[in-house]
């Protein structure tokens, strides 16, 4: 008896080495299982994308051609263009209606290796009086079983800055941006993304046709214009926690929060929601609504006391306290599921966003009442996007 | 006690290391489905990114990859 005790004892000792020594192994084996990131898909999309709103008409194409060979590395390219017509309230004012195109090129490769993907990419964007470029770096690693990615960026940019009708003018911008994502699996239904970016600009950063007011008796109307002037340097920090959840009968429900501060005293909030409904094996129908609000840069005034109140000077709008809410809709249309010619199928897509923009203390400067008697400005615009995608 | 304590701590420490995915490779299926992305077409989301970048005061954290508009 006291030998079977013995023998059963030296047994789940053997067992227990044996497993102590197996389980880390399994584990990592689970953990680690090969071969599940794979590269973005290959598809081409040709869009046509129009900007209403505030006086600006802005429309222009985007071509987007993806393609991996061996599955192991995959190229991109993209040409966009921006046909801009009108003047914002910024200009209305001061200046004359104009016109212009920018037109910008990229080009990007991801290359895949067990579970990281490395990326590069090269953006050349040219405007009459603007020349930017942009090169950027990423890695993305799949770990935890593939229920965790973890994504890191870093981009360089640099610009040129001219004034249309100012041959002697001429300055530079740098932009760095530092990016870190991470996404998580968190059940069979819901996936949750969190991520932060800070940004670092020198050099240039105004506009260099926009002005700003300051009181002058001398003028008939109790105002006058000159130059706005920015801080060279801005920093900014941006946090976003993101979740989606597939809902029991095949739909997707999206949830979205943003932070956002930044060195020249801007802090902004943004939430949005949307839902995704297909209907059959071909269409698929998405609605959202979004919030965005923040506060003003802490040189921005709608009206200055006096000529070179301060060093810093800003009127731009986009640097005031605002909030926009927009409602947006959308529907696809997917075809050729069998495939068809060189492609594997193929989707038609339109997306319209209405935006309402209210401005807390930017003035309507052409309502033309009296000074200090001004409405706010607030506007609408309409934002579409009418593309076809095509997969192979 | 000692001895108590040491194998709470290495079990503690057992627990840690033998957390494993929770959801399986066969149970993704509904988080495969294309409707389940969050950003679908990359054109799209990149001129998203760009319009309110453009009309908004805050940049960064968009998702879907980043980068900035690389225009005035």
């Amino acid at each position: 008896m006291r030998a079977a005790q013995k023998a059963v004892v030296e047994v789940v000792v053997v067992v227990t080495k044996f497993l102590k020594t197996i389980l880390p192994i399994v584990f990592v084996a689970v953990t680690l299982p090969a071969g599940a990131k794979v590269l973005p898909e290959d598809r081409s999309d040709v869009m046509y994308h129009g900007y209403d709103g505030g006086g600006v008409t802005i429309q222009g194409p985007s071509v987007l051609v993806r393609k991996a060979y061996k599955d192991k590395i995959s190229v991109w390219g993209n040409y966009y263009a921006d046909m801009i017509s009108g003047a914002s309230i910024d200009v209305e004012a001061t200046a004359s209606k104009y016109s212009e195109t920018r037109t910008e090129y990229s080009l990007g490769a991801d290359y895949l290796y067990d579970k990281t993907i490395l990326g590069v990419g090269y953006t050349q964007s040219e405007e009459d009086d603007y020349s930017a470029q942009t090169f950027r770096v990423s890695v993305s690693q799949d770990f935890f079983g593939d229920l965790t990615t973890l994504s890191m960026g870093y981009a360089f940019g640099d610009d040129t800055v001219r004034r249309n009708g100012d041959d002697v003018f001429e300055d530079e911008a740098q932009h760095q941006s530092f990016r870190l994502e991470l996404t998580q699996i968190l059940t069979t239904q819901l996936i949750m993304n969190v991520g932060v970016e800070s940004v670092t600009d020198e050099g240039f950063l105004n506009n260099p046709y926009r002005s700003v007011r300051f009181r002058d008796s001398g003028s008939a109307n109790g105002f006058s214009y000159q130059a706005e002037n920015y801080p060279r340097t801005r920093n900014s920090d941006a946090m976003a926690i993101r979740a989606m959840y597939y809902l029991p009968y095949r739909a997707a429900l999206r949830g979205e929060y943003r932070y956002y501060s930044d060195s020249w005293g801007i802090d902004a909030h943004n939430g949005e929601v949307s839902y995704t409904h297909p209907i059959g094996d071909h269409w698929e129908f998405d609605a959202s609504f979004r919030y965005y609000d923040q506060t003003n840069a802490d040189f921005y005034a709608d009206i200055f006391a006096f000529q070179d109140a301060q060093n810093f000077l800003a009127r731009d709008k986009e640097l005031s306290a605002f909030s926009s809410t927009s409602i947006g809709a959308g529907a696809s249309y997917s075809f050729g599921h069998e495939g068809f010619w060189v492609f594997s199928k193929g989707s038609a897509n339109l997306y319209v966003d209405y935006v309402m923009f209210d401005y807390e203390n930017f003035s309507d400067v052409t309502a033309g009442a009296a000074l200090g008697e001004e409405p706010l400005y607030q506007f609408d615009a309409v934002v579409l996007r009418a593309y076809l995608s095509l997969w192979f | 006690m000692k001895t108590i304590l040491i194998g709470i701590i290495l079990l503690l420490l057992q627990s840690c290391t033998t957390i494993e995915p929770w959801v399986s490779p066969f149970e993704r299926s509904k988080l495969a489905d294309p409707i389940m992305s969050f950003s679908r077409a990359p054109a799209d989301s990149a001129y998203m990114h760009h319009v309110r970048q453009a009309r908004e005061g805050a940049r960064g954290a968009e998702g879907g990859g980043g980068g900035g508009c690389g225009c005035n």
